[in-house]
């Protein structure tokens, strides 16, 4: 079942195209990866998704409600957390916990005050003295202690220190156990590696690539890295063949996985003396994608 | 030891840059209205005769709880005058100009973490604390010189050179005696509304002990700084230990200041700050909740307020007959009409002056609307189940209580104060249904509020001029004769004046039917813009 879906979903602000017709769906019970550089689009269309920015054109749908529309509806069964946790210098962190979860229209206190303990939080003191590490935790056990059926985090861990990344980490497997929908959105690679099931990458507002890491990675093809008896001298010419660059006595590149067999063939005839093969973080093929993207459909497709 | 004011010229340099256009416009105002103030009393009160009589209006102890005492007595000059009615209000406003800015650059630029960048630099540890006070020392000594010299520049005769330097530099030394006091107190609490708020409270406390000395007991009255400054006697007597006890306890307090900052931690302060709330009250359970709680200190600052501006205007009602006697200009004022006594005449003056005053709280509460979104708070609410709708009913509901709330102090504090001067008290009906009228107009302006907020939020602020206009309006047209449709233009033209006018109640259900429509115009904008950050 389809949790949140958009489709040419666009919006501008006078002049400016924040975004062009991006397409996302979120499944049940999935973890989704949201992706992309700063300024690609990524917290707007999480405001898109909450009804905070009207969409220009194109549809967004959350539980197969309109975002706009049905606003007060589908945010009784979302939690969200911003990337920049703003609150009010004068309330405690406690008061804006239980705050937020009146709004919501009652909350699980038990859970509340746990989280507090597992994420280590002072309620009593007021958000004026709170490091941005910490307001982010107000918002998270806020977001956490609510029962929600979409979570959606805008960088979410951004300002946590390592242990609390793992708390929170723990909590979204905990949610996505349960059968619930997680939108996260991050540049933080290695996490959404870790976290989420499919991914997709944003840029300039549009959604270049969909898909699970597997198929991404499949797309991509593989590292390697040879180091042969005689020189190679076309080896960058070689079709399906990436980024490749002198390393420790060899050479490392990229291989779409098409082509794979036609360069290893092609490379056995200079007689290999190592070879290695990783498939690739999504921080290669997020590197990849953009360089493509910035020098043109050139890069070596 | 010298390293700990390292690059403290180089950080005073960078303290005028960034107020560059907010220092000169305090300093030009300043001299702009105690000049100005010369002139206008030059002109209104041409001769001896009618400054005599204003002198003894001066006599009772309501005004002089509120200007200081009468020093001029019968040598009340224009020069005299203007220093005896405006030293104290100037001074008072100068300190608070002092407060504004050293609390900004202090503990604003400290719990920004801005300072923390600073510090990080090659400067020295109080080289800050040092360049404020440094700055300051030289805004207040020009303002002193400015304004001196503004006033004198005029050729009044009683207004001479020496008079009118006292003049600026007892401002000026109460501001920088404010100065080193807000940064003593900036050393103390830990972050800047507390700063800001108990500098504040300090002032007022030392206008009170002023005004309860200087009625009752002169030692009392120089125990404040606000009471010894008045001692200058600027024209009369032109005492000069005024000025130099301001200075010297400035200079002391400058390093007392300075010596707390080298012993305490950065974002830290010396009083202790109390453990808040773990868990929400069962008052913070919504939307309304939250927009009470927010403004909740400010609130009852300004019902204070409210009261206290009431019951200051009450306390002169008894003195009211010998002052209109003898002052025509004043007369002017009011429209004279048979059957009413000239306190009854005067209350429905005194309440529209006191209902625009009491529309800025309720204004307020709208226009933090605006604040909530542009600090990105509004987001945690509308991405929970909560209506744009119901968020701006909350705020549009806690508007229309706050101004019956203080309508009703300003009310409760004319009448309490006035009954007790007046021999023949008057009805409390007469001293709340005056103001309480004008609850329509204030209607109308918190529905206009909603309207800007629902529409053009970037110009919301243009309602503050509206409301200044509304002001001169109401408060000069009668003494200016503007033509009657120029005062129909604010809602507060069109209330009637209580107790002399027949109340015309369809007026009023119109016009809180145009502030409700606005309200529901501003909720249905609100509900279909972008939120805006």
């Amino acid at each position: 079942m389809t949790v949140v879906k958009t489709q040419g979903l666009s919006k501008t602000f006078g002049d400016f195209k924040a975004l062009d017709g991006v397409d996302i769906e979120v499944k049940e019970g999935e973890v989704f990866g949201f992706i992309g550089p700063n300024g690609a689009g990524k917290s707007t269309t999480l405001r898109v998704l909450l009804g905070i920015l009207k969409a220009s054109e194109g549809s967004a749908e959350i539980f197969g409600k309109d975002v706009w529309k049905d606003a007060v509806d589908i945010h009784k069964r979302v939690a969200y957390v911003p990337g920049d946790v703003n609150l009010w210098p004068n309330l405690t962190g406690g008061e804006v916990i239980d705050l937020f979860g009146r709004l919501r229209g009652g909350y699980d206190k038990k859970r509340r005050d746990e989280l507090i303990s597992r994420f280590g939080l002072d309620p009593s003191k007021k958000c004026r003295t709170y490091s941005k590490g910490n307001r982010q935790k107000v918002a998270l056990i806020a977001a956490f202690s609510a029962d929600a059926d979409l979570y959606i985090f805008d960088e979410p861990t951004s300002g946590l220190d390592p242990l609390m990344e793992r708390v929170f980490s723990e909590y979204v497997d905990e949610a996505k156990a349960q059968g619930k929908s997680i939108l996260l959105s991050s540049h933080i690679l290695s996490e959404v590696e870790k976290l989420c099931d499919r991914v997709a990458i944003i840029r300039k507002g549009r959604i270049i690539e969909t898909g699970t890491l597997k198929e991404m990675r499949h797309l991509t093809g593989s590292l390697m890295f040879i180091e042969t008896h005689q020189p190679i001298p076309d080896l960058a010419e070689l079709p399906g063949v990436h980024r490749v660059q002198a390393f420790d006595g060899g050479w490392s590149f990229q291989v779409d996985s098409d082509e794979l067999d036609a360069v290893v063939r092609h490379l056995s005839a200079f007689g290999l003396k190592r070879m290695e093969s990783r498939p690739p973080t999504l921080e290669d093929l997020f590197i990849r994608h953009y360089e493509e993207t910035e020098t043109g459909a050139g890069g070596g497709v | 030891m010298s390293q700990l004011f390292d690059h403290t010229w180089s950080l005073m340099r960078f303290i005028l840059r960034r107020d560059r256009v907010r220092l000169p416009i305090w300093i030009l105002s300043f001299a702009f209205v105690s000049a100005g103030v010369v002139l206008v009393f030059e002109n209104l009160y041409g001769d001896d005769i009618e400054r005599q009589a204003l002198s003894e209006t001066m006599e009772n102890p309501a005004m002089i709880a509120m200007v200081g005492p009468n020093y001029g007595g019968m040598d009340y000059t224009t020069g005299a005058m203007t220093a005896h009615e405006m030293l104290l209000m100037t001074a008072a406003v100068v300190a608070l100009m002092n407060i504004l800015l050293v609390s900004r650059h202090t503990r604003g630029d400290e719990e920004e973490g801005r300072l923390e960048l600073v510090r990080a630099l090659p400067v020295g540890r109080l080289s800050t604390t040092a360049a404020v006070l440094g700055v300051l020392a030289g805004v207040n000594a020009l303002l002193a010189l400015v304004t001196g010299v503004s006033m004198a520049a005029l050729g009044v005769d009683s207004v001479d050179f020496h008079g009118s330097i006292l003049f600026g530099a007892a401002l000026g030394a109460t501001g920088w005696l404010f100065a080193a006091f807000t940064t003593v107190i900036a050393q103390l609490t830990q972050n800047a509304r507390a700063t800001t708020g108990l500098s504040i409270a300090a002032l007022l406390a030392f206008y009170m002990i002023r005004a309860i000395g200087d009625v009752m007991s002169e030692p009392l009255a120089l125990s404040s700084p606000l009471g010894w400054i008045l001692r200058a006697k600027p024209y009369i007597e032109n005492e000069w230990w005024p000025v130099g006890l301001s200075l010297g306890l400035a200079l002391a307090l400058s390093i007392l200041a300075l010596y707390l900052n080298s012993i305490r931690d950065h974002d830290s302060g010396f009083l202790p700050t109390r453990a808040g709330r773990t868990t929400a009250s069962s008052m913070l359970q919504g939307t309304f909740g939250l927009a009470f709680r927010l403004q909740r200190t400010s609130l009852i600052a300004w019902a204070v307020a409210m009261f206290i501006l009431g019951a200051s205007y009450g306390s002169v009602l008894g003195e009211i007959e010998s002052f209109f006697d003898d002052i025509d200009l004043f007369q002017q004022l009011i429209v004279q009409q048979a059957g009413f006594s000239l306190i009854e005449l005067f209350i429905p003056v005194l309440s529209s002056v006191m209902a625009i005053l009491a529309s800025i709280p309720a204004i307020m509460v709208v226009l933090k609307i605006k604040t909530e979104e542009k600090n990105e708070r509004m987001e945690h609410l509308v991405s929970r189940s909560v209506s744009r709708v119901r968020l701006v009913f909350s705020y549009w509901l806690l508007a229309s209580l706050t101004a019956v709330t203080m309508l009703a102090m300003t009310g409760l504090g004319l009448g309490i104060a006035g009954n007790s001067v007046l021999e023949d008290s008057l009805s409390f009906n007469t001293y709340l249904g005056a103001p309480l009228a004008y609850l329509p107009a204030v209607l109308i302006m918190i529905g206009l509020a909603l309207a800007f907020i629902g529409y053009w939020p970037n110009i919301a602020s243009f309602l503050w001029l509206y409301l200044g206009v509304s002001f001169f309006v109401v408060y000069l047209g009668e003494l200016l004769q503007l033509p009657e449709w120029v005062e129909k233009l604010t809602p507060y033209g069109h209330i009637p004046a209580i107790p002399l006018d027949e109340v015309n109640y369809g007026m009023l259900a119109l016009m809180v039917a145009i502030a409700a429509a606005l309200a529901l115009a501003g909720a249905y904008g609100f509900r279909r813009r972008d939120l805006q950050n």
